[in-house]
C-alpha cells in the first residue's frame, strides 16, 4: 500500500487507518463528528498528499488546457486557480480538477486520487498537436489542507506568504515551517483555508507545526470520513458518486464551469445540443423527512417508480440531517418534490431541498 | 471493561441474562469501531429471532452494520431512549445503551458464548 510521508504521524496521533484507493490513509482521529465540526467552527488539518499533480508545461499550454476542459482558462492570470473537469468527448467526466496558471506557458493539474493514473493517461494521449510536455508529478508532492474560519491565523505566522492579500482561488508560493513549497486559498470543505504542496521529501515538520500552532485554538486532525461528510453539506462534487465517465457536466449542475464562448473543447458538441434539447435528468440535493440515512447505491422512487440510485448519502453533522445527492428526472427536480428512499427495503419520505446543503456566512 | 457477569459474540454483541429475559447490545469494543452513531433501527416486540438473525441496524456517521441475535428467542422489549439518543450506544454501550431484551428459548444457547475473559483474549487476538 502506498502511504503519505505524513502516515507514521498519523499513527502517532491515533489516526484509525484504511485503504483508500491504495492508500493507508486516516478515515479520523477522534470521531467523524468533532472533526466535521471542528472544521466548522474552528480549524482541521488534513493530509491529502493522496491526490494527484501534473505539470503542464510548452508554447500550447494554454490552447491545450482549453481544449481538455470546459472551463476558460484564458481568464486566468499567474496566481490563480480554478475548479474545472477533465472531459470525454461525450461531455462526462474523466475527472474533476483545479487548474493552477504559473503562466500562459505553464499550468499545474490537481487531480484525484483514484484517478491519478488514469487522468495521466488521458491527458498524455491528448498531445498530440500541442507544443506541451506533460509531467506526472505525484509522487514528488506532499500536500496538506488547512480549514475553517482560523485557518489564516493559524498559517499566518508560519508563512512569509501575504495571507491576508490572498483571494479565494488564488495562490503564491513561499516558506511554510521552513519548507519550500506553494500555497492557494482553496478547499474542499466549503471552509475558507488553504492547501499547501511541497516536494520536500521530508516535510513532517509542516504538519506537527501546524497541529501545534492550531490545538490551542482549537484545530484537530481531520480524518476522510469527515472529509467526505464536510465536502457534501457543502456539494462539492466526489468522482465515483457524484461525477462519472456516464454523467455529463450540465446534468451534473456544474454549467458555471461551461464556458461556451472561448472556442471549441472536448465535449462541447454535446453540450450544445443538450442545452439544445433541454436534460432528461440533473443532480439534486434531497433530505430524509423520515428516520434513516441514505446511502450510496440506495434504490430512489418517485411517482411510485424507481427512477435512480442515490449518488452521495450521509449524516451531516453540521445540518444534523440526513442529506444525499440523486439523479433525477428533470419533471422531479424542482424544490419541496417528494420521493421516497429505499433502505434495506422499506420506503422512506425524502424532499427535494436547495443546494448547496450548506454555506458559510461571508465575513 | 467488559462485566464478568455478560456473555459476548465473536460480531461483539454482549447479552445479560437475569431470570428468563436478557438484555442484548453491543461491545464497547463495536461502539468504537463503529464511531459516532446517530441511527438504531429497532426490531417489533414480539418478533421471533434465530440465532444469529439480525435484530437491528446500527448506524454510524459511516457505516451501517447489522446486530445479531447472540440466541433464539422472542423480543420482549426494545430500548426506546436510541430513537432519540442513539448516542447512548457510544456513551454507554453495556448500560444505557441497551438495545432489545429478549425471552430466551433456551438457555443451554448460551453455553457457546464467550466469557468476559475469553472476549478480551479474542480482541487481543484481532489486534494483531
Amino acid at each position: 500500500m502506498k502511504k503519505t510521508r505524513f502516515n507514521d504521524l498519523h499513527r502517532k496521533m491515533g489516526g484509525k487507518m484504511i485503504e483508500f484507493f491504495g492508500w493507508d490513509m486516516p478515515v479520523e482521529y477522534s470521531g467523524v463528528i468533532p472533526e466535521h465540526m471542528a472544521v466548522r467552527t474552528k480549524a482541521g488539518l488534513f493530509d491529502v498528499s493522496h491526490m494527484g499533480e501534473v505539470l503542464v508545461t510548452g508554447k500550447d499550454a494554454l490552447r491545450y488546457v482549453q481544449w481538455l476542459t470546459p472551463n476558460d482558462a484564458a481568464k486566468l492570470a499567474p496566481g490563480q486557480v480554478q475548479y474545472t473537469a477533465l472531459m470525454t468527448p461525450e461531455s462526462t467526466f474523466v475527472d474533476d480538477m483545479l487548474v493552477y496558471c504559473v503562466g500562459p506557458e505553464e499550468y499545474f493539474l490537481v487531480v484525484n486520487a483514484a484517478n491519478v493514473d488514469k487522468d495521466f493517461a488521458w491527458i498524455a494521449g491528448h498531445t498530440q498537436g500541442f507544443a506541451v510536455k506533460v509531467v506526472n508529478q505525484s509522487d514528488d508532492y506532499s500536500q496538506l489542507a488547512l480549514q475553517g474560519s482560523l485557518a489564516e491565523a493559524i498559517l499566518r505566522p508560519l508563512t512569509d506568504i501575504d495571507l491576508a492579500g490572498m483571494k479565494s482561488f488564488h495562490w503564491a508560493k513561499g516558506r511554510v515551517a521552513g519548507k519550500a513549497g506553494l500555497v492557494s486559498r482553496t478547499g474542499y470543505t466549503g471552509e475558507d483555508g488553504f492547501e499547501i504542496y511541497t516536494t520536500d521529501p521530508d516535510p513532517g515538520i509542516i504538519w506537527t507545526t501546524l497541529i501545534e500552532t492550531g490545538k490551542p485554538l482549537g484545530l484537530l486532525p481531520i480524518g476522510l470520513g469527515a472529509r467526505d461528510t464536510l465536502r457534501l453539506e457543502s456539494k462539492l462534487m466526489l468522482y465515483g458518486n457524484d461525477i462519472t465517465d456516464k454523467t455529463t457536466v450540465l446534468e451534473a449542475d456544474l454549467k458555471w464551469i461551461v464556458k461556451l464562448e472561448k472556442g471549441d473543447f472536448l465535449g462541447k458538441p454535446v453540450i450544445e445540443k443538450q442545452l439544445a434539447e433541454g436534460l432528461k435528468r440533473k443532480l439534486a440535493g434531497f433530505e430524509m423527512a423520515e428516520p434513516g440515512i441514505a446511502r450510496p447505491h440506495y434504490p430512489v422512487h418517485y411517482n411510485g417508480q424507481k427512477v435512480a440510485e442515490v449518488a452521495s448519502g450521509t449524516f451531516a453533522p453540521f445540518l444534523k440531517k440526513a442529506i444525499g445527492l440523486v439523479y433525477l428526472p428533470i419533471e422531479a427536480t424542482a424544490v419541496g418534490t417528494e420521493i421516497e428512499i429505499e433502505i434495506r427495503g422499506k420506503k422512506a419520505k425524502a424532499k427535494v431541498t436547495p443546494t448547496p446543503f450548506y454555506k458559510r456566512a461571508k465575513k | 471493561m467488559y462485566p464478568n457477569e455478560f456473555r459476548y459474540t465473536k460480531d461483539h454483541e454482549w447479552i445479560k441474562v437475569g431470570g428468563d429475559e436478557a438484555q442484548v447490545g453491543i461491545t464497547d469494543f463495536a461502539q468504537h469501531q463503529l464511531g459516532d452513531i446517530i441511527y438504531v433501527e429497532l426490531p417489533a416486540v414480539g418478533k421471533e429471532l434465530a440465532a444469529r438473525q439480525s435484530i437491528g441496524v446500527v448506524e454510524s456517521v459511516k457505516s451501517v452494520s447489522d446486530v445479531y441475535a447472540p440466541v433464539p428467542g422472542v423480543v420482549t422489549a426494545v430500548n426506546e431512549a436510541l430513537g432519540q439518543t442513539a448516542d447512548l450506544l457510544n456513551k454507554d454501550p453495556h448500560g444505557q445503551g441497551w438495545i432489545v431484551r429478549i425471552k430466551i428459548k433456551d438457555k443451554k444457547d448460551l453455553e457457546g458464548l464467550m466469557t468476559a475473559g475469553d472476549y478480551e483474549k479474542y480482541l487481543e487476538g484481532l489486534e494483531h
